[in-house]
């Protein structure tokens, strides 16, 4: 039987993993090869890395922390891809096919897509069309106003509102060939009030394609609640997965043992990396 | 294997941690040196079967599957070995499997087939040593090999249809999930296949 996915998100920032609120407060978190070496311990289903510097500098510049430094994304994907049992979807700064090849090479498992293909919605058809639709991952951010959901286009400057509706963005997405969707509150980031699940419940009624839930996680009880009163195929989370040793493990067995489908908790006691 | 799609790193990784010697490569010397063959996959059945005529010797492949070495196709890699792949539009595989054919999964269920799932193990082989029936494994794929002799179904999966998820055929083995990022069971199945005699 297939298995309900429980989905570490980690957000890099300029060499950085760092912790969200609300898309706009950022705390430094650590090195990222470390903390994927962790979750792969953890038998973590997968994992989305989401690249959201706004520069193209991949270094820390900082000597005292005996971290890996990182020439560019390439080079930090090689890096992390060496630790990762499970497969990885890295997303952010992705404009063009050959982006794309270029990350899938450097050892992405999926790629995710977000303000390109708002921008130019074709490229989520000729990506489909390349690499497969099963690698095309679309990433959706959307900000709750009452009843509406609207969504939230980044741009380079910040983000502007914009008061399309995202359940017609999805089906658009959908048809043009994405695989899956990666669907987020931005609304709900880093507050630890639980998921969007009236949202969530229409939205993976609506579609075809698997839909990851993606913020507002502050217990495990959240993601049970996301599991049981929807249709998503996986349950993703950022923050409370980074502060609690085991937590992919932890995570996974309380869901277990709610007669949730998810696969059995493991864990890897190997050696880790300095 | 190299040919410039498919996540030949990540195998490469999976290689290299379990302490099997292995190079990426798509030239004749390289492929006639190797012990074992493995040809990876993600991605469209047409778009990689183009890269595949581009970049391997494919006539020298198809000699050293004659001549009995072990080759293990994953994935999209396994889907190859068709006959034809409809993925699109009707494409011709490497045929290393005559009369099978590479079809969509039914519309019934959410697509593509992506996450952990289980195999239910159809016939003993070497490939599955050490691994037990019902184990997970992860799959991302919308497509599968249809028309195999029952004899080179090895495990089924079943996701809105029973689907072959190991096949062998000879010193030919075809996983349709991904063992590279199938964590223990993965690499138990990886281990497996380096230890098969040519």
């Amino acid at each position: 039987m297939k298995k309900k996915r429980v989905i570490p998100v980690l957000l890099h920032k300029e060499g950085w993993l760092v912790q969200s609120k609300n898309f706009s407060e950022y705390k430094r978190l650590g090195n990222a090869q470390k903390a994927v070496q962790r979750l792969s311990e953890w038998d973590s289903d997968e994992l989305i890395y989401l690249d959201i510097s706004k520069t193209e500098s991949y270094t820390t510049h900082r000597s005292d922390t005996a971290a890996p430094e990182y020439d560019d994304l390439s080079d930090l994907l090689r890096e992390v891809s060496k630790v990762a049992r499970m497969p990885i979807t890295i997303g952010g700064g992705i404009k063009t096919l050959y982006d794309i090849e270029v990350r899938l090479r450097a050892g992405a498992d999926k790629i995710s897509l977000n303000r390109a293909a708002i921008a130019d919605p074709s490229l989520i058809s000729s990506a489909s069309r390349e690499f497969g639709r099963q690698c095309i991952v679309v990433s959706i951010d959307y900000d709750e106003y009452g009843t509406e959901r609207h969504l939230r286009v980044n741009n380079k400057n910040g983000t502007i509102g914009n008061p399309r509706s995202t359940l017609d963005w999805l089906l658009k997405v959908e048809e043009l060939g994405a695989g899956e969707i990666l669907l987020n509150s931005a609304s709900r980031d880093g507050m630890k009030s639980g998921y969007d699940i009236s949202f969530l419940a229409k939205v993976s009624e609506a579609l075809n394609i698997p839909v990851i839930a993606c913020g507002g996680a502050g217990k495990w009880e959240h993601l049970a609640e996301v599991l049981t009163e929807t249709n998503v195929d996986a349950v993703a989370a950022a923050n409370i997965f980074h502060f609690q040793d085991q937590s992919v493990y932890l995570a996974r067995r309380y869901l277990a043992s709610k007669g949730l489908p998810v696969r059995p908790p493991s864990i890897q006691t190997k050696k880790r990396i300095n | 294997m190299d040919y410039g799609s498919g996540n030949v790193a990540s195998v490469k990784n999976s290689f290299d941690r379990l302490g099997v010697e292995n190079f990426v490569s798509n030239e004749v010397l390289d492929i006639l040196k190797a012990s074992h063959l493995v040809l990876p996959g993600v991605g469209a059945f047409k778009a990689s079967m183009e890269k595949i005529e581009k970049k391997l010797p494919i006539d020298v492949l198809r000699a050293q599957v004659l001549l009995g070495k072990p080759l293990l196709g994953i994935c999209v890699g396994m889907q190859v070995f068709a006959e034809s792949g409809f993925e699109f539009e009707i494409h011709p595989g490497l045929n290393l499997i005559p009369g099978s054919e590479v079809i969509e999964l039914p519309t019934k269920v959410p697509k593509p087939h992506v996450g952990w799932d289980s195999i239910e193990i159809q016939k003993s082989h070497p490939i599955l040593n050490n691994i037990d029936n019902g184990a997970d494994f992860y799959f991302v794929h919308s497509y599968f090999v249809s028309k195999i002799e029952d004899s080179s179904l090895i495990a089924s999966c079943d996701y809105g249809v029973k689907f072959p998820a190991v096949l062998a055929n000879n010193n030919l083995i075809g996983v349709q999930f991904h063992p590279e990022k199938s964590q223990n069971n993965g690499d138990t199945l990886l281990q497996n296949f380096v230890e098969l005699i040519a």
